[in-house]
């Protein structure tokens, strides 16, 4: 019995070292491959600018974000969220899984704005038979102020604007690397163009940079934060440097993002040119966007 | 008899393996064709390797979620199955019942499986198919809390395998 016991146990051995050696065998006639890295972020903004992810081919994101009155205006306002000067509603497109187009309609205060962007992922992190360390996207928004209106924009150092002193432009370009799965980081140099300013406080070319970062606390929340460092700041602007920081809750179809924060920027120009509020008097504020598949993948 | 054997090893050319959800909210299928397998038809053993970023998706996001959420694709890339085909007979033509058992690997968890299938064999060129159910928990795949539960606790795995002679 103890015989025939170890004979079995002997020959399952030999089986399964069979087995494993048919694995590898598998394993060596199966080519390199290469692993491109996913979701560096969780959506395509950090806080109030831009990520470096896409949207996949087929796939609508509609994203609306809110910023409320600072926290500072006490009970009354209730900490602020009595007032939202600043809302945008945006939709971006994936036409494939690296080029988006995207629109948005932004207001903060009395001032209107679209936005009007195109987003290309220029390079991806990978490892494996190829391996590159960081994903780069770019970004090129056109922004138009329909508001303020002639009257209004006398007093903004701006009398009678024209249809091209009312466009603004920006260029960013994204660098982020995932170091692992906890935790993503993005340096995106940014370059605004206005055509019209007020001269005695601002520039008409504006430069920053800006500092993202992401750390995944469970599967469906994170940590966010973001910095916008301005290189050229003039020597009589009012603004102040875009600073916030919040959480990234994922559920289905739909990423919320609570945010604490400076600005009321929500598209490029506004974020580097017109963050009013002192870094330490925040405001709350949220995203929520929700991802649609138009297009079927296969 | 080295030889022999080696001349007796099939390697899957054409691979397909779907699996199909059903769940209130919605049913999730998905795709692989990327799989690789070689079936030693002189012992009967057989191995299944299945890269897990390979399932193709309706949707860009299941896909997304899929391997974030549930696989944790980038800390277990791959499936395997190692095992034993019985009941297949080599000089045989035609379609038989057979099984194959062995250990299937899945979100790094090994658990001893018994699947039950078809073999074809026709003019040098075997077919496999079988149809089986996975049941989430038994592979440690978790919903996360604040997803909506949008997929079944066991989800149905059809997989049909070409191979040719190596």
């Amino acid at each position: 019995m103890k015989k025939i016991f170890t004979l079995t146990f002997l020959l399952s051995g030999i089986c399964s070292f069979a087995q494993d050696d048919l694995m590898k065998e598998l394993e060596q006639n199966q080519k390199a491959e290469v692993n491109y890295v996913t979701q560096t972020f969780k959506g395509t903004r950090i806080i109030n600018g831009q990520s470096v992810e896409t949207k996949g081919k087929g796939e609508l994101e509609f994203i609306f974000s809110h910023r409320f009155e600072p926290i500072s205006t006490g009970a009354y306002q209730v900490w602020g969220l009595d007032g939202y000067p600043a809302v945008r509603l945006g939709l971006e497109y994936g036409i494939t899984d690296r080029l988006g187009v995207g629109i948005g309609r932004n207001f903060y205060y009395d001032n209107k704005m679209e936005d009007l962007f195109l987003r290309y992922k220029i390079a991806r992190q990978s490892s494996g038979a190829k391996s590159f360390p960081v994903t780069i996207t770019g970004v090129g928004t056109v922004m138009y102020q329909p508001y303020p209106n002639a009257a209004d924009a006398a007093s903004n150092g701006i009398p009678n604007p024209s249809t091209s002193d009312r466009m603004s432009y920006a260029a960013e370009l994204l660098i982020a690397r995932k170091f692992s799965s906890k935790f993503s980081a993005q340096i995106a140099p940014t370059f605004i163009h206005r055509n019209a300013v007020d001269k005695s406080i601002e520039n008409n070319d504006d430069i920053a940079i800006a500092f993202g970062g992401r750390f995944r606390v469970t599967r469906s929340l994170s940590l966010i934060g973001e910095y916008y460092s301005r290189m050229n700041v003039h020597a009589n602007s009012p603004y102040y440097n875009s600073v916030g920081g919040g959480l990234d809750i994922e559920t289905g179809g739909h990423v919320f993002q609570l945010i604490f924060t400076n600005s009321l920027g929500l598209n490029p120009n506004t974020i580097v040119t017109h963050t009013d509020t002192k870094p330490g008097d925040v405001r709350f504020g949220f995203n929520i966007s929700r991802t649609f598949q138009i297009t079927k993948r296969k | 008899m080295t030889f022999l054997a080696y001349s007796q090893k099939f390697t899957a050319d054409k691979t397909y393996i779907k699996f199909f959800s059903n769940a209130a909210i919605e049913d999730i299928s998905a795709v692989n064709t990327k799989s690789s397998s070689i079936f030693n038809e002189a012992t009967g053993d057989i191995v299944f390797s299945i890269p897990i970023k390979e399932f193709e998706f309706a949707k860009s996001l299941m896909k997304e979620h899929f391997n974030d959420k549930y696989m944790e694709t980038e800390q277990f890339p791959k499936a395997t199955f190692q095992g034993k085909i019985s009941g297949y007979q080599p000089t045989a033509t035609g379609e038989q019942k057979a099984s194959a058992t062995g250990k299937m690997t899945i979100h790094g968890v090994t658990e001893d499986v018994e699947i039950p299938g078809t073999m074809i064999n026709a003019n040098g060129v075997l077919t496999m198919k079988a149809k089986f159910m996975v049941k989430l928990q038994d592979y440690k795949i978790t919903i996360p809390q604040l997803l909506w539960k949008n997929i079944a606790e066991q989800v149905e795995v059809t997989v049909e395998f070409n191979y040719k002679s190596l």
